[in-house]
């Protein structure tokens, strides 16, 4: 189950792919900030750049780049 | 008294804004906007203020207020920290929101990005739920246009129903339009139907039950289709603040609980709870800004970012990224001190000839020696090293740095850095608090703010001392110069010097890192907290207005500082210099008591008593190791930075007394500002009292380790 899971992250996702997402698991105020980025269910997300230590990664969302961190993008589940 | 004169205070409910009126006739502007979309500098042409701009996203974290005089009638302006949405999940929000909503501003402009509108839509939307007397902005039509973003602001202004004003906003014509419309909005009284969004069914039937009796209680200041949603979702800090607008306990009216209650049943006949209601409700408005987007907004050239991302793949790259960000420090630190040297020499030339023209004109008068001594040798001589040794560097470094900040570029530090603050249990942001510690310790502490938990952000309070200064910065440029530098020739010796200042400021980042490590694990316990850090697209600065801007606003400010605090303590030095109890002066006395104890850290007592006396401003402690060290020994004339030198040197100055004191001045207590302005931010005298111990106590280990290392090996 876990397995299932990581494999429909965020996460996941490679450098140039493109997914929507498919819910948030986060909960609380992180869980508001996300949607308030425009993270519902539909949205398109592509992941843009890695920094150099690999995480945080950053994500293109609705037309802007906003940096997550591993802990949040493994709670954010996708489909192609 | 002219009563039109009295100036009237409001104080919007439970927020630190206060907005002051010039006359009761003054209309209330409250300036709102997604953070990092130029809204500070919307603020700043219409109001002719100078707010602190720059390309990253929380830059405004105070509330500043002005004024904007526009065909005859007077505007107050208020500047609401950047948020993106008014849920108030943070501090910022609930500012954001209380204003709005209980502030009682005549018209609220929401400043849009214009590159990417549809996420800023989602405060739009929610503005409108609150007030409908909103003006939109779309800031930053110049951005868009060179992206070929295609953007039909009448056909948003159709769906909106409210004015949408492209703008510009470092061209000030642009925004005339903006006031235009905000005092049409005033000037009609024809009711404007905004648009409404539209939640899922089982929501809209439970707040139809509610608004009437919503309107009937609470009269129509307060949005009641909002209020009704508010109350729906049970916002508690809103609750709060309500209850005090009103002076009573909304929730404790009997017939509002019981249509709340049968409201609530409605929607948990459709199985939604508290946390899906919110769900529901921010889906809504997403998807409303994304219709309203996808047929007005046009995108000519599917790769409009195309620029943005390649040069992001260079600076955050893993082989490219570290050296960029070192090699930029390591080039900053070298125009500086390069370019600072000639300008730095003239000036103490200059000021040093005005000297003696000073001293003949108290000879020519008469005038007693103690008089020359305290006023000349004492006051004036401090305030001539300040200038020359301050002045050049900072007009040199507030610029660039101002550059990196507009281009931005300092998003993409603390983007590289996230995993090692994360490592430390810090968040990334810390990353640019420590970047506006460079320019001065206390606006960084301020600029804390804009870290989320409480708890990260006092790591951040505590150990913004390590970046040093621009207090600090000529001290540790002076030294490096004139003890490390000193062999080499030509072009070399300024890039050797910056090399070395930035090998020193790697090593106060790193004191942050180990620093916050020690204290998430001790006194601040916790995990990293979860955030979202945006990177905004690069933007062409205005090196121009940068340059004037920075050293008016900036140079003269911290410089006319340093000069006030740098007179009486020139008095203070002379006078105890001068004064004698037995046969040792007061300096004497001070300086010799403090010895053994500076000694064990490789400084001297008269080093260590300008560290002390330097409290109220880092800038004076090299202006009183010389004046300190002239007043004991002969007097005598410093032509240059090696009459420095040699003076120090006479007075004992080793290589291991250069290093500590650099070790020292990276790492001792803040200034009395900085103090201050931490006592302001965390309300608390005991984590002043940190935030002064811990810096200071790594100061004295690693002093004491160093010192008596070397020693060891001479």
């Amino acid at each position: 189950m876990n397995n299932l899971k990581s494999l429909y992250s965020l996460r996941d996702l490679k450098q140039g792919q493109t997914a929507k997402v498919k819910s948030l698991l986060s909960t609380g105020s992180i869980r508001r900030r996300l949607q308030d980025i425009g993270l519902i269910e539909g949205t398109e997300v592509k992941c843009l750049l890695k920094s150099p230590a690999g995480d945080p990664v950053a994500y293109l969302i609705r037309g802007a780049v906003i940096a997550l961190r591993s802990e949040e993008s493994s709670n954010v589940l996708i489909y192609e | 008294m002219d009563p039109k004169k009295k100036s009237k205070d409001i104080k919007a409910v439970s927020s630190e804004l206060i907005v002051k009126r010039l006359t009761p006739d003054d209309k209330v502007i409250a300036v709102a906007g997604n953070p990092n979309v130029g809204k500070s500098t919307v603020f700043n042409n219409l109001t002719g203020l100078k707010q602190h701009t720059g390309n990253w996203p929380g830059k405004t974290v105070t509330n500043a207020q002005g004024y904007c005089h526009f065909r005859g009638s007077t505007y107050v302006l208020v500047d609401i920290p950047g948020t993106y949405s008014l849920m108030a999940h943070s501090a910022e929000e609930e500012v954001a929101r209380n204003f709005i909503c209980f502030g009682d501003p005549d018209v609220v402009i929401v400043v849009c990005d214009a590159t990417c509108l549809e996420r800023n839509f989602n405060l739009v939307l929610q503005t409108l739920e609150i007030t409908d007397k909103v003006v939109v902005c779309v800031n930053l039509m110049d951005e868009a246009e060179k992206k070929n973003i295609r953007i039909d602001l009448e056909a948003i202004s159709q769906k909106l129903g409210v004015p949408v004003i492209g703008t510009i906003a470092r061209k000030k014509k642009t925004l005339n339009n903006l006031m235009l419309s905000v005092q049409q909005v005033l000037s009609t009284t024809k009711e404007r139907t905004p648009l409404i969004v539209k939640y899922p069914k089982p929501i809209e039937d439970a707040v139809a039950l509610l608004e009437p009796i919503i309107i009937k209680k609470v009269n129509k200041k307060i949005n009641p289709r909002w209020l009704s949603l508010k109350l729906l979702d049970y916002d508690e800090t809103l609750i709060t603040v309500l209850n005090e607008y009103l002076g009573y306990d909304l929730l404790e009216d009997e017939e509002i609980k019981k249509v709340l209650t049968d409201a609530r049943n409605i929607l948990s006949n459709d199985g939604i709870t508290s946390e899906t209601l919110r769900d529901k409700i921010v889906s809504s408005l997403v998807l409303t800004a994304e219709k309203i987007c996808s047929d007005t907004v046009h995108f000519d050239k599917n790769d409009y970012n195309e620029r943005d991302r390649k040069i992001d793949i260079i600076l955050t790259n893993k082989l490219t990224g570290f050296p960029i960000m070192i090699a930029l420090l390591i080039c900053v630190f070298w125009i500086t001190i390069s370019g600072a040297n000639i300008p730095s020499s003239l000036l103490a030339d200059g000021l040093f000839w005005i000297e003696d023209r000073i001293t003949e004109a108290f000879q020519y008068l008469g005038a007693p020696d103690w008089l020359h001594g305290a006023l000349v040798l004492g006051v004036y001589r401090v305030l001539a090293w300040v200038v020359s040794v301050m002045l050049p560097p900072m007009a040199i470094f507030f610029p660039l740095f101002t550059l990196l900040e507009d281009l931005g570029y300092l998003p993409r530090v603390a983007f590289n850095l996230d995993k090692y603050f994360k490592k430390c249990c810090a968040c990334g942001k810390q990353a640019l608090t420590m970047c506006m510690g460079f320019g001065c310790n206390a606006a960084g502490i301020i600029g804390c703010r804009i870290i989320d938990s409480p708890r990260e952000r006092l790591i951040a309070i505590i150990t913004n001392n390590f970046v040093p200064c621009n207090g600090r910065f000529p001290t540790l440029i002076a030294i490096l110069t004139m003890f490390f530098v000193g062999s080499a020739t030509g072009p070399f010796k300024s890039i050797f010097s910056a090399v070395l200042l930035t090998g020193l400021i790697v090593l106060g980042i790193f004191m942050t890192f180990i620093v916050s490590k020690m204290l998430s694990k001790t006194i601040l316990k916790g995990i990293p907290s979860s955030f979202t850090l945006e990177l905004p697209p690069y933007r062409k600065p205005q090196v121009g207005k940068i340059i004037v801007r920075s050293i008016f606003d900036r140079t003269l400010f911290v410089l006319g500082r340093a000069v006030m605090v740098a007179a009486p303590a020139g008095l203070i030095i002379w006078v105890m210099a001068n004064v004698s109890i037995g046969d040792m002066t007061l300096l004497a006395i001070c300086s010799n008591f403090l010895d053994p104890f500076a000694k064990l850290l490789g400084l001297d007592g008269v080093i260590l008593l300008a560290f002390i006396l330097g409290f109220p401003a880092n800038e004076i402690v090299i202006p009183i190791v010389i004046m300190s060290y002239m007043a004991s020994g002969s007097l005598l004339e410093l032509d240059s930075i090696w009459d420095l030198k040699q003076l120090l040197v006479d007075n004992g100055w080793t290589w291991i007394t250069a290093v500590s004191t650099m070790l020292f001045s990276l790492m001792h207590w803040p200034c009395s500002t900085t103090c201050l302005t931490i006592r302001k931010e965390t309300q608390s005298w005991k984590w002043t009292f940190v935030s002064f111990a811990v810096p200071t106590l790594m100061g004295v280990i690693i002093c004491f380790i160093f010192a008596n290392i070397a020693r060891l090996f001479i």
